[in-house]
């Protein structure tokens, strides 16, 4: 596989041709906050939260979903980018309810663990606080969509790695909504096979076990690694 | 012509009373009334939630007794799934319920109204006050101060935190006791014991001091509501509704909380966000009724076991031959026979064997859609009340509070308070301070009355009919 080489924070890097930004940073231990993306999921590029400077663009540009090209000069932090990065985290807040005081996934939720990390301690914009929903009509688990962020993580794994499509999107900008069956409750939907890898790889409250009480949800997103080795490579490892 | 005494906080973000006395036209006290403008809109934001989450949310928000939110919660939850609780998550909860009682009652006697019983009500204000205890008599605050700890010791055992945990769920709990800390907490027990010994003594000083007033701190005739075991045993987790009259005539007895509703119906007044609840057979006026240790000590039987047994029926001889203590200055003393009763029921909890039991949780979905779930708060009785849709979404809280319960019984005191010392038009600070300590006999959760003795942040305005302000009077 041809490998390229580029520069990342004033360092010489290699990755292979084809590679993202982001996967060229990861081979690294070149830290980057995401939200959307997951190892094991087609990269999306919804959140923006892994935001980079590339020399010679005039527009930050998410390392998730742009290639590594050879000679490429990439700034993943500085002052610009933090700040941005804030700013997407706290439209992020601002934009439904996160009560994370009464939160199932309370100390356990990405979201809230990338605003300590990015040092995000308040929110300067008005909350929105829609009026959604609490679907729990599934026998097994539930979503509540004041806790979701719309990375689509729950689409893809439904759709790339269980083939059910379960899972889809409705509304556009803020009135969007993640929607189970076309718009059915999720304990009446025909595609859901029950697996729940969708509960797994949700970043934050929004898909939890049903039962859960507050701060009970927590979840374990490597599982998806693992079972796709096993499927494209055949090989399992604990 | 009339005037109206106002007495309220300065604007604070916590703490939000008021209290207002009319006087008539004689310049006599002719009402009085103690505003309340906290609990807005509680109920109505759980709505559209789950049940699942309601023990965590209502510790939450009500964050003065979280462990009582929490156990009344879980049993409303435990109600909606129908199924059995398991034994240890019972004993573990009401090992809980018996820490929360000994920390919340230590705050209140050693550290809210301590410096007003032991420095005395006239006390130099600057004086009167946690520093000025601790002054006067460094060892018993600081066994009150260690007592209160390990109250919160033993919910942090249990909950992880001794504020806001969210450890009791519908169908149990989610982790035992680990044995270090069980073996810990037995260890702290004697010197707890030789505290509360210690502040009984004080007690009965005190009474004899105080005995020229205590007849104006809430003096009078009313009801009494709490839970009692089966056996008529004192109780805080279970057990059944009784209610008795000031004779100790036995209005209700072995009323099943879940039937709550035919016992208390709840007025409003448009001058206070808090509830008036009252014993519906006799009415908004003749139903005033306490809960709270007071009510518990009158309406059991016997508390059960041997210190606190003892200790009860000395009480008892305050309120004379079968019949209840009337006076609420008693929940002072009330409050360390509760402390006592807990500490006996704690160590009986931590040595039984249930409690490493490890079934802690039973699991089941919604089989009922409504769940009510009563218990005995250290300020009295806590009725939670849910009503769910077959996936658990809440469709109707109603939640009932110790505070609101005894807010009849609080607006009295006032008033009677003000009959005693209000002398012409005058306001002065001993008013003030009796006042604020007949609000705070009953520990109110009411953010004004965390603030520590004589810091209760109030304003006292006098006000004639026609509106002028005659006088004024302020703490912040
Ligand atoms: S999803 Fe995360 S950020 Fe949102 S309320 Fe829950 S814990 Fe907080
Ligand atoms: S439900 Fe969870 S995984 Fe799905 S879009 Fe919302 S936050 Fe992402
Ligand atoms: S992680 Fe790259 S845009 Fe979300």
């Amino acid at each position: 596989m041809p490998v390229i080489t580029l520069t990342i924070n004033d360092e010489l890097v290699s990755a292979r041709s084809g590679q993202s930004i982001l996967e060229a940073c990861r081979d690294h231990d070149i830290q980057l906050p995401t939200l959307c993306y997951l190892d094991g999921l087609s990269a999306r590029g919804g959140c923006r939260l892994c935001l980079v400077d590339v020399a010679g663009s005039p527009r930050l540009l998410p390392a998730c979903t742009t290639e590594a090209l050879e000679n490429m000069v990439v700034t993943t932090h500085n002052e610009k980018i933090d700040r941005y990065r804030r700013m997407i985290l706290e439209l992020t807040f601002a934009e439904r309810n996160h009560t994370c005081a009464v939160c199932v996934s309370n100390e356990n939720c990405e979201l809230q663990s990338l605003a300590a990390e990015l040092g995000m301690d308040h929110v300067r914009y008005d909350y929105l606080n829609p009026e959604l929903n609490l679907d729990t009509s599934h026998e097994r688990y539930g979503v509540d969509h004041n806790r979701c962020l719309l990375c689509l993580r729950c689409v893809r794994v439904c759709d790339e790695v269980e083939g059910a499509h379960t899972w889809d999107v409705m509304g556009r900008g803020v009135e969007s909504r993640v929607i189970t069956d076309l718009n059915r409750p999720w304990g009446d939907s025909e595609s859901c096979t029950d697996c729940g890898k969708c509960v797994e790889v949700c970043p934050t409250g929004a898909l939890f076990d049903k039962g859960s009480s507050v701060a009970e949800m927590k979840k374990e997103a490597s599982f998806l690694r693992r079972i796709l080795d096993g499927r494209e490579k055949r090989q399992w490892q604990r | 012509m009339s005037k109206t005494v106002t007495i309220e906080p300065v604007t604070r973000i916590e703490g939000h009373a008021k209290i207002t006395i009319q006087l008539d036209d004689n310049g006599k006290v002719a009402d009085s009334r103690f505003h309340v403008t906290e609990f807005r809109g509680f109920e109505k934001f759980c709505v559209g939630r789950s049940f699942w989450e309601m023990p965590g949310i209502t510790a939450r928000i009500c964050g003065i007794c979280p462990v009582s939110h929490l156990l009344a919660s879980s049993k409303a939850g435990d109600m909606i799934l129908g199924v059995r609780t398991p034994a240890p998550a019972v004993a573990l909860r009401r090992l809980m319920n018996y820490g929360q009682l000994v920390q919340s009652h230590a705050l209140s006697f050693f550290l809210l109204s301590g410096p007003d019983l032991i420095l005395g009500m006239d006390a130099d204000p600057s004086q009167r006050n946690i520093a000025g205890l601790i002054a006067a008599d460094p060892d018993l605050a600081r066994a009150g101060i260690g007592l209160r700890a390990f109250g919160q010791k033993l919910i942090r055992s249990l909950g992880d935190r001794s504020v806001h945990p969210s450890w009791a769920v519908p169908g149990g709990v989610r982790k035992s006791l680990p044995t270090e800390q069980r073996d810990e907490l037995l260890k702290q027990l004697p010197a707890m014991y030789a505290t509360v010994d210690n502040a009984l003594d004080l007690m009965k000083d005190i009474l004899d001091r105080f005995s020229a007033e205590i007849d104006a701190y809430g003096e009078f005739p009313s009801l009494f509501m709490g839970l009692v075991a089966a056996d008529g045993g004192l109780e805080h987790y279970d057990g059944k509704l009784r209610v008795i009259d000031s004779d100790g005539k036995v209005l209700e007895d072995s009323a099943a909380p879940e039937s709550y509703q035919q016992l208390i119906a709840e007025a409003e007044q448009n001058w206070s966000y808090l509830k008036f609840p009252y014993y519906k057979p006799l009415g908004p006026e003749a139903g005033m009724y306490r809960v709270g240790p007071l009510a518990r000590l009158n309406v059991c039987d016997f508390a059960g076991t041997p210190k606190a047994d003892r200790e009860l029926r000395q009480f008892r001889h305050y309120g004379g031959q079968g019949k209840p203590v009337t006076g609420s200055f008693y929940y002072h003393y009330a409050r360390l026979i509760e402390i006592l009763f807990s500490l006996e029921r704690i160590e009986e909890l931590l040595a039984d064997e249930i409690l490493i039991d490890h079934h802690i949780r039973s699991q089941a979905g919604v089989n009922q859609n409504v769940g009510i779930g009563v218990s005995e708060a250290p300020r009295g009785t806590l009725f939670h009340h849910y009503r769910v849709d077959d996936n658990g979404i809440l469709e109707a809280v109603n939640l009932i509070i110790a505070t609101g319960q005894n807010n009849l019984a609080m607006n009295k005191t006032v008033k009677q308070l003000a009959e005693r010392f209000i002398s012409g038009s005058k306001l002065d600070q001993g008013l003030l301070n009796r006042v604020e300590h007949g609000i705070r006999v009953y520990d109110p959760c009411l953010s004004c009355s965390t603030h520590e003795a004589g810091r209760m942040p109030m304003q006292i305005k006098l006000i004639s009919a026609k509106g002028e302000l005659l006088d004024e009077i302020e703490r912040s």
